[in-house]
């Protein structure tokens, strides 16, 4: 091992193996994690050559080949619970995505929860077989986050007893659907319900679309793949069109909403039970916030400590970089939002899986505040571990942008979340509705509960513009529950100024969408304070959960590094509202420096604690022995310019030029 | 494959109209109707008078689907076509034509350090090694690069590895790597196409170092391209982008040179091993400062303007929910989340050109008295440069991320091209000079400033600010005042000021209280950053407002000019607030104000963004975007290039192989 990376883990203060039990939710699932980890890193079948160096297509077919052996491995070893899945899949996949992921989640989702009973034995056995693989086709090429302009229809025709498919223009082809291109021979696709000359809305349809045995497109069915993107270069994305294809009545989804023979329309009970899924997506969104932003932390903390550049001090030895304040203060900050994040990806996770048992007795009472907390918190980690990832990336200098880091990889394979599942803007501004909502309920006198109750404090009848300013200054910069009350009057600061703005905007026209947008910079900036504020909160409530007081040093000081940092880059939102003074803002920053101090020794024991496999890492720089340079080098003779000592550009085009010059 | 039939029944049904021709988009054609000014006359203002006509040896319509072994030898091609045209028309390698050719094949050339290697030689060498390599360079009988950067070190120079030991019996160099973190590491040209290189190392004469000096070096044959025996040289493999460049890696095992190699026009090594050093090497900095400027133009700049025009022409196309019921779906840039996302990137785009002729005039006017020998601006130079530098490359990067963002998902589709742009800009924050080494470079130039107006010493004009007298406080008393250049250019010099004062202060105290020189500057590198930034935020607005007032013969240009440098001034106002609120320069109920003017603006300039972007007068060839297109043309673009790609012509092993047996095997556990 690297004696600079032998040397910080020797002087760690805490033992990072109980932060890993704390981050996997006890030492029994730490165990249960790595024993299931090590039959995928001892498995010869799941070895290969880094993806980096293949083409798109040489890329999809080892996607492939990988999950079709996943497939066959997970059910020999019997693997069957849900995290146990993902845990042997992220082992296998790294940064990368898998063609047939749709068909495990959205696609088998979807049949399991809008499906009849009959319809459920027909469909499910073939899916679970994997004799049909499905993809979920929502997405269109125009259309997008707004549903209701999905422009593919579904036409029933009562003589044949089928529905009519068809794509009527280029901005209705579906676009996007991962598996979708070539891996898939059957797709749910969401589509305007026609029957007896009205349309009825969006439905879901199952479609197959290619032949089993060939696999070739069915005729009616125009399927392809998308073309290259930013990153997911294995996903076959695809295009899918659709020329009056028909398909049986009982190939629409019919547990909520039915198309009689007749054509007769039933409408469904409830919609808000569709919510789920969604809110189960965008909750492993917040967690893969916190994973992803953790392994960029591993590879640049991890490099920044083998890393030697410059002269601290003239004549001494170049310093590794992690002992300059400028790299401390672009990676400790992303080190502790990762852990923040990680607490808010299980305490959603918990919440979700209660509120599910609740939904199933009928409750749904507290399914509104959630479906509005995950659009928000989907938005705000994904946000900011998109650029957190990056900094982590650029904080490795030149070698940083070379795949060989696994930086560039973590970020093209991560950015996509700021957009799919719900752009991140309209998802800000979903939570934006139910705070002004709640803020409205306040105000008309009604109490809100959950993690909204903080709008009980603004006096319901008469709000006043300075009533929060005016709140005496007791803000204590040490103490973790004091900046959660800070965090929370700058929430209810910005959700009050929204709401008046709204309101003044609404007095001044009719319309009120127009209103709603002529507000909507004020309605974000009230989301993100919202959700910032719960992070904080939860950061906070987890250090009263650690024993180990070594530990929990460790854990206060980055909590408090997460909390006043993000008071540092918002200072004009605390000084305006007058929750900290001129004199506190200082003291702020000269207190963030010296947490960036406190935090150094620890650093590389904080990495270590998330316990990633450098297989998982999928990272030269962020190797656990530290020994990058001669890595480097052995990876980059694989690459696919070096196959040939003199590369064929110099006989077709230098070697000519020369002579004519 | 795409179904011709199909193509002509939607032409037909008017779904969409032909490509090739000037048919406009409807949504597009709208927004030009109303512009308020001429946008031939704006984009003359900003240069672009010639623009190369795009020949079929340029073509880059397949970029997207290339291999990196492909898309090299593609921009290989495109060099050597390119250098054989300029050879026809006798274009010089420095004459307005070439910039033209750059910003029209948008930089996806070969070569490009082979400049570099030429200007090294011109600056280091001494005439006679001028006579000798300089012709077969032009001629391109021999391709050069640029070895400086090892494996273990960049930045930091002197802490090269790479050795080069006189041995006065041969009297040769013999050049080595003595360690795998001393392995050349990064430069471009140097994997596959260079044939010479210059290389840094560390003079070692009778055993002892002499520090770093610059050698040329044969290191591939020049009648096979093989490399020279004793040299190891091969690609450093895939990066996030700048696949068809061939970064190299070179490791050096005992190469003898003759002495004549070393470039010796300020230091010399004499037959016998002695060492004369002869004037000033300072003009070594000059090197740096010209490719700073150069990257500027040609390779940062643009990018950020392109994204613009992509992200904005898509968000006059593209309709996304109802702003009013009953109303048609709306232009996503009609909503004002996406104006505040577009919008200041567009005027921090205007910003960063019109800093861009600022920083050419100030270069030139400085490159004439360095050439001379006269030092004196050198460091004022190389502050300032560093410091712009550093804040373009950072917010353009940070833009074309953001535009990236902006056109949702298929801004995520390589064929938007805004993957291409983000990944070129995200590696400019860290060559020719990381970021943040460059601003704490700027930082010290400032402090020594700060030292000089408490001393009463002469202060360089572009800090000359710091001398000026303090005003207290804002004087805005309406969200109207926001809009007077005056008192927003006065806030940004307070704010400047205020936070060079507060570094310097406290470094000062830490010094005095005991702390080493140097622990005292890391202790302060936080806030210095900061104050570089602000220091570099103040020179662009200062800027643009000197800017807006020499337009004022082109009344209708000024006027939408003046609103997007209030824009770019009010926007870094309300994004930085607490750094104006904090001392109570701008008060609680002024920042209000700010905001007030601020998204006020944004729907004034809505009403232009196209004719904005327009001006840019990018053709489509050189976006190579289909959601950038000049005739808005989004999807019918999307669906044709997808068509294109490989993954839908190469028959795919992956269903007999892999799928097929997947299906079989996975019915047998039934």
């Amino acid at each position: 091992m690297n004696k600079d990376l032998r040397r910080e883990r020797d002087s760690a203060s805490f033992n990072p193996e109980l932060l890993t039990h704390l981050l996997d939710g006890g030492a029994e699932r730490t165990r249960r994690r790595r024993e299931i980890e090590a039959l995928v890193l001892n498995d010869p079948d799941f070895q290969h050559e880094d993806l980096n160096f293949l083409s798109r297509s040489q890329r999809y077919e080892e996607a492939i080949r990988k999950s079709a052996r996943m497939v066959v491995k997970l059910r020999e070893y019997g693997i069957a619970d849900p995290d146990e899945i993902y845990w042997f899949k992220r082992t296998c996949l790294g940064s990368f995505v898998e063609p047939l992921g749709l068909h495990f989640s959205m696609f088998t989702n979807t049949l399991q929860n809008q499906c009849t009973v009959a319809q459920q034995d027909k469909w499910l056995p073939l899916t679970y077989g994997l004799q049909i693989i499905g993809t979920y086709a929502q997405t269109e090429m125009g259309h997008g986050t707004h549903l209701r302009g999905l422009e593919t229809t579904a036409t029933y025709d009562p003589a044949t007893q089928e529905f009519i498919l068809n794509s009527p223009t280029v901005t209705s082809i579906k676009w996007w659907p991962g598996g979708l291109g070539k891996t898939s021979n059957h797709a749910i696709v969401l589509a305007q319900l026609y029957t007896q000359g009205q349309c009825k809305g969006l439905h879901a349809f199952i479609v197959p679309i290619r032949q089993r045995g060939t696999h070739e497109p069915l005729p009616g069915i125009t399927v392809g793949d998308i073309g290259p993107k930013f990153g997911y270069d294995e996903m076959d994305n695809g295009y899918l069109k659709m020329d009056n294809f028909r398909i049986p009545r009982e190939n629409m989804l019919m547990k909520y909403a039915k198309v009689e023979p007749d054509g007769t329309y039933v409408k469904p009970v409830s919609d808000k039970l569709t919510y789920g899924t969604m809110v189960f997506i965008r909750s492993h969104i917040v967690g893969d916030s916190a994973r992803s932003l953790s392994r960029a932390c591993t590879i640049a903390i991890r490099y920044s400590s083998v890393r030697h550049q410059s002269e601290l001090k003239p004549g001494d030895p170049e310093p590794q970089i992690l002992d300059y304040q400028t790299q401390q203060y672009k990676l400790f900050p992303l080190l502790a939002t990762a852990y923040a994040f990680h607490f808010v990806g299980a305490y959603m996770k918990t919440t979700y899986h209660r509120i599910t048992g609740d939904i199933n007795q009928g409750d749904l009472s507290e399914l509104p505040e959630l479906h509005a907390l995950s659009a928000g918190l989907k938005a705000f980690t994904s946000w900011t571990a998109n650029a957190g990832i990056e900094e982590c990336r650029m904080a490795c200098g030149g070698h940083g942008y070379s795949r060989c880091s696994g930086l560039p990889d973590i970020y093209v394979t991560f950015t996509p979340s700021c957009t799919y599942e719900g752009e991140n803007t309209v998802m800000m501004l979903q939570t934006a509705r139910f705070l002004i909502k709640s803020y409205t309920q306040v105000s008309s006198g009604k109490l809100v509960s959950g993690m909204v109750a903080y709008l009980n404090d603004l006096s319901g009848q008469h709000i006043q513009p300075q009533q929060v300013a005016a709140r005496p200054t007791t803000v204590h910069i040490n103490d973790p529950a004091s900046l959660v009350e800070a965090y929370k009057l700058r929430a209810s600061r910005f959700v009050e100024v929204a709401a008046k703005n709204l309101q003044a905007e609404l007095n001044r026209r009719k319309s009120q969408e127009d209103a709603w947008n002529r507000t909507s910079v004020d309605l974000v900036r009230a989301s993100e304070a919202h959700c910032h504020y719960v992070v904080v909160k939860l950061f906070t409530t987890q250090l009263s959960e650690i024993n180990d007081a070594a530990v929990h040093a460790v854990m206060n000081n980055l909590c408090l590094l997460y909390a006043l940092y993000g008071i540092s880059k918002h200072t004009g939102d605390f000084l305006q509202a007058g929750i900290l003074t001129d004199a506190q803002v200082t003291q702020v920053y000269q207190r963030v420096k010296e947490l960036l101090a406190a935090i150094r020794p620890n650093a590389v024991a904080l990495v270590d604690a998330f316990d990633f496999h450098d297989n998982h890492l999928g990272s030269v720089l962020g190797r656990y022995d530290g020994n990058i340079y001669e890595n480097m080098f052995a990876w980059a003779k694989k690459s696919p310019l070096n196959k040939t000592e003199v590369h064929e550009a110099f006989h077709k085009h230098l070697k000519p030029m020369q002579a004519k010059l | 494959g795409f179904q011709q039939s199909q193509m002509a029944q939607w032409n037909r049904s008017g779904y969409f109209r032909s490509s090739g021709s000037r048919d406009v988009n409807p949504d597009l054609e709208a927004e030009r109707q109303t512009a308020s000014f001429s946008v031939e006359r704006l984009t003359a203002i900003l240069d672009g008078e010639a623009v190369i006509h795009s020949e079929p040896g340029f073509s880059r319509e397949n970029q997207y689907f290339q291999s990196q072994n492909e898309r090299y030898e593609a921009a290989v091609r495109r060099s050597v076509y390119l250098k054989e045209k300029m050879h026809q028309m006798g274009w010089t390698e420095d004459g307005p034509e070439i910039k033209y050719c750059y910003r029209a094949l948008g930089g996806d050339l070969a070569f490009n350090v082979h400049r570099v290697f030429k200007n090294s030689i011109l600056a280091l060498g001494t005439d006679e090694q001028i006579a000798k390599w300089i012709p077969l360079a032009d001629k391109y009988h021999i391709i050069g690069t640029y070895a400086q950067t090892e494996l273990g070190h960049g930045t930091f120079l002197r802490g090269l590895e790479t050795t080069a030991i006189f041995d006065i019996s041969t009297q040769e160099f013999t050049l080595n790597t003595p360690k795998i973190s001393a392995m050349k590491w990064w430069p471009g040209d140097l994997g596959r196409s260079a044939t010479h290189a210059v290389v840094f190392a560390q003079l070692y004469i009778k055993g002892k170092c002499y520090g770093l000096h610059a050698f040329i070096l044969q290191i591939r044959s020049l009648h096979d391209h093989s490399p020279a025996p004793g040299v190891i040289v091969g690609d450093i493999g895939p990066k996030m982008n700048f696949e068809h460049i061939d970064n190299g890696y070179l490791m050096l095992q005992n190469i003898n040179i003759p002495r004549e190699n070393m470039l010796s026009r300020f230091s010399q090594v004499l037959p016998d091993g002695t060492y004369v050093k002869r004037g000033s090497d300072k003009i070594n900095y000059l090197t740096m400062i010209v490719t700073r400027v150069h990257m500027l133009w040609t390779e940062v700049i643009p990018m950020l303007l392109k994204a613009c025009t992509i992200a904005t022409r898509y968000s006059v196309v593209r309709r996304q929910s109802k702003l009013n019921p009953g109303d048609p779906e709306a232009k996503i840039l009609d909503y004002q989340t996406q104006q505040q996302k577009l919008l200041p990137l567009l005027a921090t785009a205007y910003a960063f050109h019109f800093m861009n002729a600022y920083v050419n005039e100030f270069y030139n006017k400085g490159y004439t008295e360095i050439k001379q020998e006269n030092f004196d601006s050198l460091p004022e130079l190389h502050a300032l440069t560093a410091g712009i530098k550093a804040i373009i490359t950072e917010h353009c990067t940070a833009g074309a991320e953001v535009c990236l963002r902006a056109c949702g998902g298929h801004g995520y589709s390589a064929l938007s091209g805004l993957p291409l742009l983000y990944t070129k800009l995200a590696a400019s924050c860290t060559y020719e000079g990381e970021n943040t080494v460059l601003f704490l470079q700027t930082a010290r130039f400032l402090v020594k400033c700060l030292a000089a107006v408490h001393s009463g010493q002469p202060i360089p004009p572009s800090a000359a600010y710091l001398s000026s007298v303090d005003s207290g406080k804002c004087q805005a008393r309406t969200k109207m005042d926001f809009l007077k250049p005056d008192i927003y250019a006065e806030a940004y010099r307070h704010r400047a000021t205020r936070l060079l004062g507060n570094a310097a202060t406290k470094l000062q105290g830490l010094v005095q209280s005991g702390a080493e020189q140097h622990e005292a500057w890391n202790q302060c590198t936080v806030q210095l950053v900061q104050a570089a930034k602000a220091h570099c935020h103040y020179i662009v607005v200062k800027n643009f407002i000197d800017t807006v007032e020499k337009l004022r013969n082109e009344a209708e240009i000024q006027k939408i000019v003046k609103h997007l440098c209030d824009l770019f001034a009010l926007h870094g106002i309300f994004s930085n607030m607490g750094d104006f609120l904090h001392a109570g320069y701008i008060s609680g109920d002024q920042m209000d104000m700010v905001t007030a003017s601020y998204l006020d603006l944004l729907a004034v300039i809505r009403n232009d963004a196209v004719p904005l972007v327009d001006a840019f007068d990018f053709t489509d060839e050189s976006l190579n975007s289909a959601l950038g297109s000049y005739d808005g043309h989004v999807y019918q673009r999307l669906y044709e290039w997808a068509q294109k790609s490989p993954t839908n012509k190469q028959v795919s092993q992956a269903y007999a192989r892999y799928l097929k047996p997947l299906f079989q095997s996975a019915l047998s556990k039934l």
